[in-house]
């Protein structure tokens, strides 16, 4: 009794220990698994279960198994293949242009000049401005053709104004996107810009190097792994851009602006389809898998050098 | 062939001066180290020699011509940093191509270059590796070839061996020492480690707060300082610095009354002394010797016994911890009484504004 009182006896410990804690372990973990599980799991096997029924909103009475019926009319559908290139345009547009400029911005804001600290935090603000209002002031404070500061340069050069979303829907919807994920590139290459020893920089001057050798050579190098954490986060978020485009164009003119996302919209709460919307949506976790799968190995393979 | 000439070379940060005039010349394929305490400006001065900093005011001269406004990669410099600065993403050989590379050498060219520095330093096996698979001491080595293959005229070291473990450092110290021998190039080496300044030099230069305190060789610096700052920074453990007053002043030199009031005579030029002023005596730790009949009395308050050495920690009048170095194992208890004595020419006398006075003889070994 008083070993037990005291603590239990040495050898018992070592022997029992093992054993029990594991199990207790999982029992204690179990919980946030399984809710974690669920919240997984749930929608995705809704989303296949809805993908192969027939299941219209506005007609109840229609129903029962629709087998691959939902995916044949998807994949013969022109906006479908129209909404996957404007998916990848976008995204690939996007990144060049966030990661390129954002390279060079975080070169220029880590040299010293007057009032760098206001100009840094005014470059970084536009990400905390949300998708909706962001596309809001581009569609009508800078882009509308009248009412827009785009349009009013263009009156004062006496030049006729340019009706951005009627005629370069996806190029304009490009550029807000663009202007909001700048800041988050800018942010997190400025950082790593910073993290660049400057005796390296200066054993380059020392070498010969000048401003560019330097940026090819030395600071394009160090900014590599941050480079590949930038592409694989927009990746993420840039798959699903919709507010911009709901905000904006609606998905038009036409399908011009459509991506796979708010082709899910419009088929699910446009259209009522939910039976095609759900196989729309198999094809975007597809999508967003193949695409998770490639980025995610370079990226870890990169990472470890 | 490269001779540095710097003529009243002052650097300042907005109004502080860090770099307060420096006249210096350094011979061709001379070995000068810059030593001094932290924050002195040594490593200022080395960035300024390489271009990596503007030069306020003041000549700097490369073989006579002037290149304060030329840029570091054209001087005709290499240099070798303290963090080494290798680039962490190209291989071993790259790092020390890339001068030539951008030098647009032909490949063939800069591989048998890289391959010769490669041998000097024994680097060869170590080609295709990165940095960070490096030890500390290849990355040494890997930052001195990466000097080495552009040839230069100057070799500039800023500590480089202070990353290092004490083993490799002394064997590094004796590498560069080699290396020097074997390229015949003038190098100028920052170092705050006064054993490496000792053994590499031609020619010290002691810095403090921006000024040059004394140039010579190192045996000069430790036998004739020239004031109180070089007598305690050249020589380990450190001078013990005495109080004394002025008895006399005669052919044979200057005699003072050390604080317990016996008298000794130091043969230093004691024109203009008047007796009764004061002084500071300097005596080496390794100076003294154990004495039955010698002048200077005290208790014995600390024993180091280092195997070879020993050092004795002294409470006398006028220093409550003077240092004492003997050879061998001392059997010198604690508490004990000791006497000792010291051979005047090791002695030197400083006046009240640190300068010392000169000797009446040259050490022996110092021209």
């Amino acid at each position: 009794m008083s070993a037990s009182l005291t603590g239990p006896a040495p050898g018992h410990d070592a022997k029992a220990a093992p054993a029990a804690r594991p199990v207790a372990r999982s029992l204690l973990v179990m919980p946030s698994v399984l809710v974690l599980l669920a919240w997984m799991i749930v929608p995705l096997a809704m989303t296949l279960w809805f993908s192969v029924r027939q299941y219209n909103l506005l007609d109840p009475s229609i129903h029962g198994f629709a087998g691959i019926d939902n995916y044949t009319y998807l994949v013969t559908d022109p906006d479908f293949w129209a909404s996957l290139e404007n998916t990848l345009i976008l995204l690939v547009a996007v990144l060049v242009i966030t990661v390129c400029l954002g390279t060079l911005l975080a070169v220029l804001f880590n040299q010293p000049f007057p009032g760098r600290n206001v100009a840094r935090v005014l470059a970084i603000s536009p990400f905390f401005v949300m998708p909706t209002v962001a596309a809001l002031i581009w569609k009508n404070l800078l882009m509308h053709p009248i009412y827009g500061v785009l349009g009013v340069v263009a009156h004062a050069f006496g030049v006729p104004p340019v009706d951005w979303f009627a005629h370069y829907p996806l190029f304009s919807v490009i550029a807000i996107v663009s202007w909001e994920w700048l800041p988050f590139a800018l942010l997190i290459l400025l950082t790593a810009v910073q993290s660049l020893d400057t005796d390296q920089l200066e054993a380059a001057r020392m070498d010969g190097a000048g401003s560019i050798a330097q940026f090819f050579f030395i600071t394009l190098p160090h900014l590599s792994r941050a480079i590949s954490v930038v592409i694989m986060i927009e990746t993420i978020f840039l798959l699903s851009v919709f507010a911009e485009i709901f905000v904006t164009t609606a998905g038009g003119p036409g399908n011009a602006t459509t991506n796979l996302a708010f082709l899910i919209y419009s088929r699910a709460l446009l259209q009522f389809d939910v039976g095609g919307a759900s196989a729309g949506g198999m094809v975007a976790i597809l999508l967003a898998n193949i695409v998770a799968f490639f980025l995610v190995r370079t990226v870890a393979r990169r990472l470890e050098t | 062939m490269a001779t540095l000439t710097l003529r009243n070379i002052k650097k300042a940060y907005g109004a502080a001066e860090v770099i307060k005039g420096i006249d210096l010349d350094i011979e061709d394929r001379e070995f000068v180290v810059f030593v001094g305490p932290s924050g002195c400006g040594k490593s200022t001065l080395l960035r300024m020699i390489a271009g990596l900093e503007p030069i306020t005011s003041g000549d700097l001269s490369i073989d006579g011509k002037r290149v304060n406004e030329v840029g570091p990669a054209d001087r005709g410099l290499a240099m070798v940093f303290q963090s080494y600065a290798l680039y962490p993403h190209m291989t071993v050989a790259q790092n020390m191509g890339f001068a030539l590379r951008l030098a647009k050498v032909p490949k063939a060219e800069r591989d048998a270059k890289v391959a010769e520095a490669a041998r000097i330093l024994q680097l060869g096996p170590y080609l295709e590796r990165r940095p960070k698979d490096l030890s500390g001491g290849q990355r040494q080595r890997v930052a001195i070839g990466r000097a080495i293959v552009r040839a230069p005229k100057v070799f500039l070291f800023d500590e480089p061996l202070s990353n290092l473990d004490a083993a490799l450092r002394g064997q590094t110290r004796i590498e560069i020492a080699k290396l020097h021998e074997e390229l015949a190039v003038t190098m100028i080496y920052v170092t705050h480690d006064q054993i490496e300044a000792m053994t590499l030099a031609d020619k010290i230069v002691v810095l403090q707060a921006g000024r040059i305190e004394q140039v010579g060789s190192p045996l000069e610096l430790y036998h004739h300082p020239a004031n109180i700052f070089v007598a305690g920074f050249i020589g380990s453990p450190r001078m013990n610095m005495l109080p004394v007053a002025v008895d006399g002043v005669s052919a044979a030199g200057v005699s003072v009354r050390l604080p317990s009031g016996v008298a000794l005579t130091i043969p230093c030029s004691g024109a203009g002394l008047s007796a009764g002023s004061a002084l500071t005596l300097g005596i080496r730790p390794e100076a003294l010797r154990p004495d039955e009949n010698g002048p200077i009395a005290g208790t014995v308050k600390l024993v180091e016994r280092l195997g070879g050495l020993t050092l004795l920690h002294v409470e006398t009048e006028g220093i409550e911890d003077m240092i004492v170095q003997l050879e061998g194992l001392s059997l010198v208890d604690l508490h004990q009484q000791v006497r000792f004595s010291a051979d005047g020419a090791a002695l030197h006398l400083f006046d009240q504004a640190g300068q010392a006075l000169p000797a009446l003889a040259r050490h022996s070994l110092v021209a």
